[in-house]
């Protein structure tokens, strides 16, 4: 079975996002004021053939633990389409 | 003691680091190829600074499944010597050599300027010929320096003496204003609970030659040298 992940990176909600902070100022520059609590993650896709769902899930798994997040400064989510 | 330099990918600090450690202070030095699996024998270890693979994903991430790694880790975990400095630090805690981990610095931008640091402790390989109260002058360079590690983290490098740094003023004094990059208590190096991997972000080797007008880091490169020569 072929998927495609997408995975979703972000900092952690402890943290302070600098990234998120400047592009808030910077939307409030524009006079959208009704903005805040702006945050800055990465959004992964890739795709990846394997025997079973439960399998393709694992794998994502490992390789956000292993590689994609940094769970000291960041979290992660996923959604698995099948293609 | 042979010294050993990783050279990566987007490394630019390798040759200032084979040149603090060979010519001015006289050890046996060679470099070392990131995709070689063998440490040609050497003692001690450093990941160099510079910005490897281009800092894609995060600062270190990438660099730290480089094939010269394992062999680095291996060398760690028997207790043998690392040394990371900037990127060198951020690829060591990647790696989970050392705890903790550098965000962004807090105004976002890239600072390369002379700051001061000062010991934490005098019970490291890195720290042990310092005066704990002097400060030292050395410079950094970098986009990503803002240490961070959880509350139960945190207790654990102050309760095992692992903090080998603190940003500080021209006298000494650790105060926020001293603070280049938001780290959290001010820290600029750790070392890991064995006490034989080493990261942090100034850079002692680009304060080493006299030409250069600032010795500030030859002292704590030199204190590597004098305690296991």
């Amino acid at each position: 079975m072929k998927f495609r992940a997408e995975i979703d990176i972000m900092p952690l909600e402890a943290l302070l996002d600098p990234q998120g902070k400047a592009v808030n100022a910077g939307l409030r520059n524009l006079g959208l004021n009704n903005i805040s609590s702006v945050r800055v993650g990465k959004h992964i896709t890739l795709q990846l053939e394997t025997a079973t769902e439960a399998e393709a899930r694992a794998e994502v798994e490992e390789a956000c633990k292993k590689l994609l997040a940094n769970l000291i400064m960041e979290s992660y989510r996923f959604d698995l389409v099948a293609l | 003691m042979k010294f050993g330099v990783v050279v990566f990918p987007g490394s630019n600090c390798d040759r200032d680091t084979l040149y603090a450690f060979g010519d001015l202070l006289g050890a046996e030095t060679v470099a070392l190829w990131h995709k070689d699996t063998d440490l040609k024998g050497v003692d001690f270890v450093v990941l160099p600074g510079g910005f490897s693979y281009g800092d894609y994903l995060r600062s270190g991430a990438i660099a730290r499944f480089s094939p010269i790694m394992d062999a680095v880790i291996n060398h760690a975990n028997r207790g043998g010597y690392v040394l990371g400095i900037c990127n060198g630090f951020q690829i060591l805690t990647e790696a989970k050599l050392v705890p903790g981990v550098l965000l962004h610095n807090e105004s976002r931008k890239f600072i390369s300027k002379n700051i001061y640091i000062k010991a934490a402790t005098t019970n490291s390989l890195l720290t042990n010929q310092l005066e704990p109260q002097q400060a030292l002058k050395i410079p950094i360079a970098h986009g990503e320096g803002n240490y961070y590690i959880g509350t139960d983290g945190l207790k654990s490098l102050q309760d095992n003496d692992q903090i080998l740094f603190h940003y500080c003023d021209e006298n000494g004094n650790v105060t926020a204003e001293a603070n280049p990059n938001g780290a959290l208590l001010n820290i600029a190096g750790v070392t890991n609970k064995n006490r034989n991997v080493f990261g942090m972000m100034p850079h002692p080797e680009r304060a080493s030659d006299p030409v250069l007008g600032n010795t500030d880091g030859l002292k704590i490169l030199e204190s590597i040298l004098q305690t296991v020569g």
